[in-house]
């Protein structure tokens, strides 16, 4: 039985294969309606995420699937002490497929350990949210036309940011690849990922301002500065409002520059951009949909 | 300076970091076993300057090996039999260690998780990294 805890789980054949399907579903939904009639994925959210959980619904309901599920732990037997372990062998009696997001880095893998079905790390923490990576390069793909050759920059936190991290640590598996990181110094994205790309021989520019190399970026990857992430309140403050993409910014940009968020977004791109075509991050969560229809499909055998 | 005597059949692990010999003495779970252990610290070295010995009078399959390399992989173990030293055993940081640290992320599933063992992946051979095998958190303080 396979599971998803990481995105590196599929190996890059695999991927191409996981997206291709997305891309079929996409083009050919009617084909997919009924896929997974009669199959029940179960959705256990030991801490909110409204996005993530309502696109894991999204993605089952349209496969013709049902779901079922809590959203808080204070709902779930977990507020009454129950480990994982026991939680997921029950849940394996009730459905075919799991999602879990949990504030502990590592549950799902003890999840799938224990578990009688697939599970989907749907987010552990600080860890990993491989289903957003999975999103962003199948956007990228899917809009940019390839996983490799082009100029992408990071931008916003990228020390606490796991999506940042998942993502670079997806990116280096393809072909000229160059990485720009655009950051306030307190926010740099850590040595053990820049250690990574200097072993591998990739191409890497750490800068402050957005403004000085928004020209050179075929892609922009925006982040909140998430305020969970900080201790004190003032640096918080401080730091939010440092890397924000207007409309007078992005004039800087190429034409055909693609600007990617993983949202939802506070204040870092200006609502101005919206109705700019190169902000492709409304399509990111539509791609979102598609890549977990693909992916429950896949864990269940049904692609 | 002390003499402590041969043993007959056993092991003995050489070469321990002064002062390391209590931590291995426990880890090893010799606490818990009947044969005769002798526990020799600071002893002269002409390599180390000082350094720790343990003799112990049993059979060496009973060990785990792998926490002792996890510890301190340049200790060297002898194997003695009839009161001659007939192997000399090398250690490699093992590839996974269990229970034997435990993670301090407060953040991973293992500090909630009842039952759960704590296992640690090596990562990195050559930095001697240890990561833990839910959350990934890097080990930081090697004993």
């Amino acid at each position: 039985m396979r599971h998803l805890m990481s995105p590196l789980d599929f190996t890059v054949e695999e991927l191409d294969k996981l997206f291709d399907l997305a891309n079929d579903i996409e083009k050919n939904p009617e084909k997919y309606a009924h896929a997974c009639e009669g199959k029940i994925l179960a959705t256990c959210f030991y801490e909110p995420s409204t996005r993530t959980r309502l696109s894991f619904e999204s993605a089952m309901t349209r496969l013709g699937g049902r779901v079922i599920g809590f959203s808080d732990a204070n709902s779930s037997s977990a507020a009454k002490g129950e480990s994982v372990s026991d939680t997921i062998r029950v849940i394996s009696c009730y459905a075919d497929i799991c999602a879990m997001r949990h504030p502990k880095e590592g549950a799902p893998m003890v999840a799938a350990s224990r578990s009688l079905i697939p599970v989907i790390n749907a987010g552990d923490g600080g860890h990993q949210h491989p289903t957003q990576t999975l999103t962003d390069l199948l956007t990228i793909r899917s809009l940019h036309g390839k996983l490799g050759g082009y100029t992408i920059g990071l931008c916003g936190d990228l020390k606490f940011g796991r999506t940042v991290h998942s993502l670079i640590n997806a990116l280096v598996r393809y072909d000229d690849i160059k990485f720009v990181f655009i950051s306030p110094t307190e926010l740099r994205v850590p040595d053990y990922v820049t250690d990574m790309l200097k072993e591998k021989g990739i191409e890497y520019e750490e800068v402050i301002k957005l403004e000085d190399v928004i020209g050179d970026l075929d892609m922009l990857y925006m982040t909140r500065v998430q305020k969970e992430r900080f201790f004190n309140e003032e640096d918080y403050i401080r730091l939010k409002d440092f890397y924000v993409l207007t409309q007078e910014k992005l004039s800087m940009a190429k034409d055909n520059m693609l600007v990617l968020h993983p949202l939802p977004r506070v204040n870092e791109i200006s609502v101005e951009v919206d109705e700019d075509p190169r902000a492709a991050y409304f399509k990111q969560a539509q791609y979102g949909v598609y890549v977990r229809m693909a992916l429950i499909l896949t864990l269940l055998g049904l692609a | 300076m002390l003499n402590v005597g041969k043993i007959e059949e056993g092991f003995v692990l050489d070469h321990i970091k002064a002062g390391k010999s209590m931590d291995i003495y426990e880890h090893l779970g010799l606490d818990k076993m009947d044969c005769t252990v002798a526990i020799i610290k600071n002893a002269r070295s002409k390599v180390m300057g000082k350094k720790d010995i343990l003799k112990v009078e049993c059979d060496i399959n009973t060990l785990d090996l792998d926490v002792l390399a996890f510890i301190d992989h340049n200790i060297t173990i002898n194997v003695i039999k009839n009161g001659e030293i007939v192997e000399k055993r090398v250690l490699s940081l093992p590839k996974e260690v269990k229970n034997v640290i435990r993670c301090h992320n407060p953040r991973c599933i293992t500090s909630i998780e009842q039952g759960l063992p704590h296992i640690f992946i090596l990562a990195d051979e050559e930095n001697e990294v240890y990561r833990c095998k839910y959350c990934e958190e890097k080990y930081a303080e090697r004993q």
